[in-house]
């Protein structure tokens, strides 16, 4: 449990978070709260040369009012975002997320931007990303683009980000009424099945992580929403269902039916 | 004696210590000019090894040595303990455990090479320079396979795999004969998976070779240093055993899993001789997950035959236990000793045949954990038990009420003679599952489970009546069964002239609290205050020998032991304070730390016979000065804890997890020192029990390699998966130890396991489910309701 040498660079601005960045390519990782990149590193699976720590920039770090969104610093940590009572209050679904991430210690460290340029296909805030239509705003050497929920996942430890770009920021267009139901794998934690809904006027939209490499928009849940919970039958239309140890591709598709009814009984 | 402090829930006087992060852990130890060393270890199964280049690690920057099993390390083995002979009469397969792999590795993790460095940082880089040119070979991972004609050979000279056979109680014949008369029968094929110890304090170590003294000092994680001098010394090494401390300050938790004497420890203190520097390793939780003993691990086919009334005609088991590639230091005498001798459980089942085969694999080698082949037995009877109860429509209560065996304590009533060599000390098993229904308000409950059922809920209620032989153990029996060491235990008390007291015992806490629950009795025998009681343990120049702690043998046998010296000390007292008192010692009484003349009120105090002990100016004439006495105690039999939990649960229709809705633990452990340390105990073993039941389990796939190597993949119990654990106790009380005391240490293990597992039978079973198999993941019991 001794990473590989690295040298380690903690930046005091997005600026120049960017152009170590841009500098060091490949050999650099960015480090926000560590809580997936220093346990791959430990294991020698992961060596970077180069660390650039991103957690002391407090322009990363707030969450703030934008009217009709709530705006999350890339930098905020789980914990921030599940007791925030603005996210509370706007956008509930978020915080009912953040809450049911890893254990308490995970929750003080690790960081939505962190988790969400990560890109583990079985954490939470995606489904929550994708039920809310959030706004995933990333800054690169080529300067600042926002990226679309749906365009933002791209496959297991796989994203829309550019090889020189970090997360800003993550704009969650307020809907106060949401849900995520998740069931918990026994020895991580992490979802083998979550799955986020919210209303949206008189439909629903609803996020699924867990189950597909790619956590995706439940679209044909979402054209079936009859108000009852029979449209969670269409969970898995046209998805790839996962496979592991603990659960299997049958057993996994179930559940994501299940979770989906259970999620819209909540709405 | 009095009884200021037995029986009384005192806080632990040790635990200031750990939870301000103060504790004495090996890997806290750091020694001027200490090194640091790193293993290369084999990443297949089975693979012959061709060659090692260790040439770029050895120039590796920092390094100071690099062995493999080509140097003179590779000529030591570790030993195996316990020598069981095959059903024929010849010894046990019993081939070399080299200290690093030679010729061929076989299983992943194993050690093929060592770096030792200035730094842990450059031994762990230079580790991964060593190329080694392997070979793979084909892998066997499971026992019942292993032992099969044309399975791949772990080791050349162990045919078919198997370590050995062995049986133990009736004829065979004859419980076929009762078998084939049975009413009826019920028979279960299952797997006791295997289970990673995980001990929260990984395995460490430090060897000091001293040049100018020429002795040894190894501080090692263990559960009993003793041992470990005794066999790497003399079975290892051949260092002469005056030449080597062993010291083992505070261990974070074992399990068993710190009993055995690991390769490591004789590397480390083969290397420190050759390169002249003290050198430390510590196992990180990957290292512990491939490379701690691991536990359990049978294939089992187990029938029971029963009577129309529902009265147990008899018992037949055949496992294959699986020892995983090396036999660990007792991994030979969990399968036998401590697991058929415990067919009998609580019930007069007249005929028993069990029947064992033992096998290597590609594994890590697989011992004792946490009960020892006493969870894997009553496992087998308990679930037999409600898996029959269910068969035959009859209670599983009344069902155990129908067998057990009827009360006897031991002293009025002549022990238990069971059929499978054992005789039980005392027992009153149905008193233990009569209270746990009363806690339970089991009628309620079945009106309670019949009315959820209508509303699509799925309740079930779940037994396990355990009984389990500890107080490891009678020296001459064990002897006589195969173990290769005495299990006595020497307990030392050494009363200063200031009449404070110094108890060094051969037993070792690593967790379970020694320092609080010995003080207390010691305090109660002497008539002093706990906080003149100190008691030392885990060093052997302070200790004088010592067999450890494991088998919930502590109090039983470590307590005892110093309660014959403190005998010894009130004796010696009696006849300093008979000259003082001018008295005849006869004429004395000694109670509340005061020998008094019976009748008057011409006393004198403990210390006060301590200082003249010490200070013998006016003293009894040829009487030897001083108060200070060891003893060794060497049990008479072994004890027998025994208990009765209950559980229920609730399992989600829709998903099939289950939900553990109340555990009740009514336990037996004789005489208790401290109820809130046993109730800790209980509470600990509990958790580990459900944990087996519900969620753990270390997974090899067809290759042999570890898919659950990591807290991301083996799932252990959190304190969200686990109720509020409801304990009570009946005292019946160890007839053959001084203190009454029986052991506490694993019966919570024991017993909880099949109680959940039969509850989830129960709540399913009116679908017509009779069996899943461990750990009832969520997906398992999903499966099961959709068949």
């Amino acid at each position: 449990m001794i990473p590989a040498k690295f040298d380690y660079i903690k930046a005091t601005s997005i600026d120049q978070a960017i152009s170590l960045l841009s500098q060091h390519g490949y050999e650099a990782k960015i480090l926000a709260g560590g809580h997936s990149l220093l346990p791959a590193m430990k294991l020698r699976l992961n060596r970077p040369s180069v660390l650039i720590d991103i957690g002391g920039i407090d322009a990363l770090g707030s969450i703030t009012d934008e009217g009709d969104a709530i705006k999350a610093g890339a930098n905020c940590t789980h914990y921030e975002i599940a007791n925030s009572n603005l996210v509370k209050s706007h956008v509930n679904v978020l915080s009912q997320t953040a809450r049911v991430i890893g254990d308490v210690q995970v929750r003080y460290r690790g960081t939505i931007g962190g988790s969400l340029a990560h890109a583990d296909p079985a954490s939470d805030y995606p489904a929550a990303i994708l039920a809310t239509d959030a706004t995933i705003s990333v800054r690169g050497s080529n300067g600042a683009r926002d990226i679309s929920a749906t365009e933002f996942f791209q496959g297991i430890f796989t994203t829309a980000l550019g090889e020189d770009e970090i997360i800003t920021s993550i704009r969650f267009p307020k809907t106060a009424n949401g849900t995520y139901v998740k069931f918990f794998q026994s020895a991580s934690r992490f979802a083998v099945v979550g799955c986020a809904a919210v209303k949206n006027g008189n439909g629903i939209r609803v996020g699924i992580t867990g189950v597909a490499d790619t956590p995706y928009r439940a679209s044909a849940v979402e054209q079936a929403y009859d108000g009852t919970t029979s449209a969670a039958d269409h969970a898995i239309d046209g998805v790839d269902v996962m496979s592991d140890h603990f659960a299997s591709e049958e057993y996994r598709a179930h559940l994501a039916k299940v979770f989906v009814r259970r999620a819209l009984e909540q709405l | 004696m009095t009884t200021n402090y037995i029986g009384q829930p005192v806080k632990r006087k040790e635990d200031n210590r750990f939870l301000t992060g103060k504790g004495r852990y090996t890997d806290d130890i750091k020694l001027p000019g200490m090194a640091f060393a790193a293993f290369a270890r084999s990443p297949y199964a089975h693979a012959k090894i061709n060659s090692i280049d260790t040439s770029q690690a050895a120039n590796a920057p920092g390094v100071l040595a690099v062995y493999t099993g080509s140097d003179e390390c590779g000529n030591f083995g570790v030993p195996c303990g316990w020598l069981v002979h095959f059903k024929n009469g010849e010894p046990m397969k019993e081939p070399p455990h080299p200290l690093l792999a030679v010729g061929k590795a076989r299983h992943v993790g194993e050690n093929v090479a060592v770096v030792i460095a200035e730094s842990l940082q450059e031994a762990r880089d230079a580790a991964e320079l060593i190329e080694v040119d392997y070979e793979e070979l084909s892998v066997v991972t499971d026992p019942r396979q292993a032992v099969q004609e044309g399975a791949p050979l772990v080791h050349d000279d162990a045919p078919n795999n198997t370590v050995y056979d062995w049986e133990i109680g009736n004829p065979k014949e004859e419980v076929d004969a009762a078998m084939d008369g049975a009413h009826h029968i019920t028979k279960l094929d299952f797997k006791n998976q295997r289970l990673a110890p995980n001990a929260i304090e990984p395995r460490s170590y430090i060897a000091d070779y001293d040049v100018n003294a020429d002795k040894y000092t190894l501080y090692t994680s263990t559960q009993n240093p003793h041992l470990i001098r005794l066999l790497m010394c003399a079975f290892v090494l051949g260092i002469p055993e005056h030449k080597v401390r062993v010291v083992s300050y505070d261990v974070g938790g074992g399990f068993g899993s710190k009993i055995y004497h690991y390769t490591e420890e004789a590397l480390l203190t083969w290397a420190s001789k050759k390169i002249g520097r003290p050198i430390k390793w510590t196992s990180d939780r990957t290292e512990a997950f491939y490379t701690d003993a691991h536990g359990r691990d049978y294939c089992t086919t187990a029938e029971m035959g029963f009577d129309a009334d529902g009265k147990i005609l008899a018992l037949r088991v055949h496992s294959e236990a699986n020892l995983g590639a090396y036999l660990s230091t007792f991994s030979t005498c969990c399968p036998t000793y401590l697991h058929g001798t415990l067919a009998q459980g609580c019930y007069t089942t007249p005929l028993i045949n069990i029947d064992i085969t033992a096998a290597f694999t590609n594994t890590n080698p697989v011992d004792a954990y946490r009960g020892a082949g006493r969870p894997e037995m009553t496992y087998i009877l308990e679930h037999l038990m409600d898996t029959a109860a269910l068969e035959m429509g009859i209670d599983p209560a009344e069902l155990r009420f129908k067998n057990f065996i009827p009360p006897f304590d031991g002293v009025n009533q002549e022990g238990y003679q069971t059929q499978v060599a054992l005789q039980y000390d005392s027992g009153n098993y149905e008193g233990t599952l009569r209270r746990a229904l009363e806690m339970v308000n089991y009628e309620n409950f079945r009106q309670e489970q019949a009315a959820a059922r209508e509303n699509g809920k799925l309740l079930g209620i779940g037994f396990s009546t355990y009984i389990e032989g500890c107080g490891i153990a009678p020296s001459a029996v064990v002897g006589s069964l195969g173990a290769r060491a005495g299990l006595y235990e020497v307990g030392h008390v050494r009363v200063q002239p200031t009449g404070k007291v110094s108890v060094f015992t051969g037993s070792h806490s690593h967790g379970q609290g020694h320092e609080t629950a010995f003080a207390q009795f010691v305090a109660d025998h002497l008539g002093i205050s706990m906080d003149d009681v100190e008691i030392h343990h885990g060093d052997t120049d302070q200790v004088a020998f010592g067999m450890g702690t494991y088998g919930s043998r502590s109090l039983a046998v470590g307590g005892s032991a110093i309660v014959k010296s403190l005998d010894k000390i009130i004796e010696k007292g009696a006849k300093i304070a008979a000259h003082k008192l001018e008295a005849a010692e006869g004429d004395l009484e000694f109670a509340n730390g005061q020998y008094t003349v019976k009748g008057t009120d011409k006393s004198i105090a403990f210390g006060d016979v301590a200082l003249t002990a010490y200070v013998p100016h006016d003293y009894p004439e040829g009487l030897e000065p001083g108060l200070d006495f060891s003893s060794f105690y060497d049990p008479a039999n072994f004890t027998y804890p025994f208990g009765a939990h209950i559980c229920v649960v609730e399992v989600d229709q829709d998903t099939g997890k289950v939900d553990i809705r109340r555990f009740i633990a009514v336990d037996d452990v004789g005489n208790v020192i401290n109820p809130m340390i046993v109730d800790g105990q209980i509470h600990g073993g509990v958790v580990q029990g459900l944990g087996q039941a519900l969620l753990e389990g270390v997974s090899y796939d067809e290759n042999g390699q570890m898919i659950t190597g990591s807290y991301m993949d083996y799932a252990m119990p959190r304190a969200d998966d686990v109720p509020f654990i409801e304990t009570d106790r009946t005292v019946t009380p160890c007839p053959h130890n001084p203190l009454g005391v029986k052991g506490a240490g694993e019966a919570g293990a024991i017993g909880a396991t099949p109680a959940l597992v039969n509850a989830v039978m129960d709540a399913i079973a009116h679908i017509g489910i009779r069996d899943i198999q461990m750990p009832l993941t969520p997906e398992r019991v999903w499966r099961a309701m959709q068949a």
